[in-house]
């Protein structure tokens, strides 16, 4: 208690430097925190999202797109592919389950999936309430749809082309909610659900409610059309757009699968890839290659933060150096009174340690609150839900090494007062 | 008395009646030899003084009067002799003992009082108190402070006081402990009469309170003549 408050009293003597110091501390300390938060949250809820999904099968192209595309819902579809030749894959007695989707409309930013009811199983979401779609143009909305755009069952929406605010709308064909999914904290809460029929039917010609009328390429291409002119940001959709109608060949955007055995990841993929038409990407391995280069991004921010916490350690490191030259006098007087030479030692860390505690403190409190804010704008923009409200392990260990690195910029000093040569420096005053 | 190259000398008879003989001298000082590098500062064959009694150390200045205060406070080393304060000898004693035994049982004012200027006058004193290894007492603390003239000055820093103020924090904090050896250096150097009178009779109060020896370094005869003896060092040949 003693040295506490005279560490206090000390450091209050020189409250502009003390007070750089600890902003400093914070301000890297803040830094450090807010990329473990966003790193280990991305990749959790990336690696989430895909637990469900071994394989992807879309168009040929970059399998980067693909799998953000068709399982992540954050990047534009590469294209779609004939539902007959995906069925083929799905029908391979390897594969325990195959999902269709198909892409291409969107409500309030939140993407409509044309599929079939398993997809819901794949991310292990029931109902909340309400029931599941049987007839086209009915809609399962995820938990943060339904709460985001006031959805319930038994209100209606219009889907917009295309993936951003500002495409046409298909108000012609409302959607008509019947249920809301369980929150799961994957990318389903995200998304509306509905079967695939109702997704090719918004695109068919207005006047043909029956599907199956036949290709009608004229509609097909004045679509593609306007929206080339008016929204040329949506166009990876809009070849499913011109083209969804041309029954028999059926087009979706993407066929999600899982293995029945581990054995099929090793020849599945490959098998898929060597016979050219298709492409097969592995969510796991593309979220690796992801999350690699994210992580060279991270590592370069947080040695750039670590830098920070070096260049408050060495202003604490001077702060206490040189005020242990005017304050050599006092050190003596303490030996005076009675206290050891561990005492002084112990003092001299404390003011030390006092500055890290603040800053850190500061730091954590700023680190997790720019987490949350970032947060909130990620999740309104860009749909990926991070929370500054969390602790990861990884943190706990931040703090001793932080502490450490306090410790070791008040060891100088403190080794100087220990060693404070009580008599001369009275004598000298 | 025994005439040794440089020293000492005890002038005025010693007042009879107190301490017992067995009670162990609060210093007892013998063939004590000190010198920064070559330079002879200290040479002193005895030196003794009771507890219960009291002594000036008089001298011109940097005949070694400061120097001999830091010897018998352990602060530094003799070169040669024995320093024994209150029956222990000071060589026995090392590191954390002699820090602990120098904050239990001897009471300093300095020269240049080195009050730690972060702490309020309070806090100083109290500060002693807690090192000293005793009992934390706020209301000693409060009455030594009034009887030194200091109330209303309790929560001022160090460097918003006069010097004579600044002068009578350091006795307070010298006496809060109640210490069996008072030494002070040039306590009154600063005071007025008025003050110098004060704090002269709260040294003197404080050390008949509990038996303690004092023992003051001072030019000042208004201090001299309360001392019941007198220690007269000189500048080395
Ligand atoms: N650290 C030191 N190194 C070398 N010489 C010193 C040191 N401290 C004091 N001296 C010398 O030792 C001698 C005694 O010094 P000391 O401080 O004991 O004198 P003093 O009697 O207290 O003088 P004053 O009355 O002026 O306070 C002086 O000549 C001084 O110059
Ligand atoms: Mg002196």
């Amino acid at each position: 208690m003693t040295w506490l408050r005279l560490a206090v009293a000390n450091l209050g003597l020189s409250p502009l430097t003390s007070a750089v110091n600890v902003l400093l501390m914070s301000l890297g300390t803040a830094s450090i925190v807010l990329l473990l938060l966003a790193g280990s949250q991305l990749s959790d809820t990336m690696s989430r999202d895909a637990r469900g999904i071994d394989l992807v099968l879309g168009p040929t192209g970059s399998p980067v797109q693909l799998v953000l595309s068709a399982v992540y819902h954050a990047d534009m579809p590469p294209g779609n592919i004939k539902l007959e030749e995906a069925q083929r894959w799905a029908d391979d007695p390897r594969v325990e389950a195959a999902v269709p989707i198909s892409l291409g409309d969107s409500h309030r930013g939140f993407r409509i999936v044309g599929t079939t009811a398993e997809f819901a199983e794949l991310f292990g979401a029931g109902l909340a309430t309400g029931r599941a779609w049987d007839a086209p143009l009915e809609a399962v909305v995820g938990s943060a749809v339904a709460q985001s755009a006031g959805l319930a069952p038994g209100s209606s929406f219009a889907g917009t082309h295309g993936f951003g605010d500002g495409g046409h709308g298909h108000e012609a064909h409302p959607y008509q909610v019947v249920g809301v999914l369980e929150p799961t904290g994957t990318v389903v809460d995200r998304l509306i659900l509905t079967s695939l029929e109702s997704v090719w039917d918004v695109h068919a010609p207005a006047a043909s409610h029956a599907h199956e009328a036949g290709g009608d390429h004229e509609h097909g291409h004045e679509h593609d059309q306007g929206h080339d002119h008016d929204h040329g940001e949506h166009d990876a959709d809009h070849d499913h757009a011109g083209e969804h109608d041309q029954d028999p060949d059926r087009e979706i955007t993407a066929m999600l699968l899982r293995y029945g055995s581990p054995m099929a990841a090793m020849t599945l993929p490959r098998e898929i890839n060597a016979a050219g038409t298709l492409q097969a990407a592995a969510p796991a391995m593309e979220v690796a290659r992801i999350l690699q280069l994210v992580g060279i991004g991270l590592d370069g921010l947080s040695a750039f933060a670590w830098m920070l916490i070096l260049t408050a350690a060495l202003s604490v490191f001077a702060a206490l150096y040189g005020s242990l030259r005017a304050r050599r006098g006092d050190l003596a007087i303490l030996r005076c009174l009675g206290a050891t030479r561990w005492e002084l030692l112990v003092a001299l860390l404390l003011e030390g340690l006092l500055l890290t505690l603040v800053g850190v403190a500061l730091g954590f409190l700023a680190g997790h609150g720019a987490m949350e804010m970032l947060g909130g704008w990620l999740e309104e923009s860009r749909g990926v839900a991070l929370t500054g409200w969390t602790w990861i392990p990884a943190q706990t260990l931040l703090l001793f090494s932080l502490f450490g690195v306090g410790a070791i910029a008040a060891a100088i000093p403190a080794a100087q007062a220990y060693r404070t040569d009580v008599a001369r420096t009275l004598a000298e005053g | 008395m025994q005439a040794p190259a440089i020293t000492t000398d005890v002038l005025k008879p010693q007042p009879t009646g107190l301490p017992s003989g067995s009670e162990p001298l609060a210093v007892d000082v013998t063939n004590l030899g000190f010198s920064y590098g070559d330079t002879t500062v200290l040479n002193m064959a005895r030196c003794e003084l009771q507890r219960g009694r009291s002594m000036a150390v008089i001298g011109p200045s940097g005949c070694g009067k400061t120097t001999f205060l830091h010897l018998l406070a352990g602060l530094i080393r003799p070169v040669t002799g024995t320093i024994r304060v209150l029956g222990q000898d000071l060589d026995e004693l090392q590191g954390t003992r002699l820090d602990r035994f120098r904050g239990r049982n001897i009471g300093l004012v300095f020269q240049r009082l080195h009050l730690l200027p972060a702490l309020s006058v309070t806090e100083n004193v109290l500060l002693a108190q807690r090192l000293s290894g005793g009992r934390v007492d706020a209301t000693r603390v409060a009455t030594l402070l009034e009887q030194l003239d200091l109330g209303g000055l309790e929560h001022r820093k160090p460097s918003m006081l006069s010097q004579g103020q600044a002068q009578r924090v350091a006795i307070a904090r010298a006496l809060v402990h109640s210490p069996a050896l008072i030494m002070a250096d040039e306590p009154t150097s600063a005071l007025d009469d008025e003050h110098a009178a004060q704090a002269l009779a709260l040294l003197h109060s404080s050390a008949r309170r509990v038996g303690a020896a004092l023992l003051v370094v001072t030019h000042d005869q208004r201090v001299r003549g309360s001392l019941d003896s007198e220690l007269e060092l000189r500048v080395p040949a």
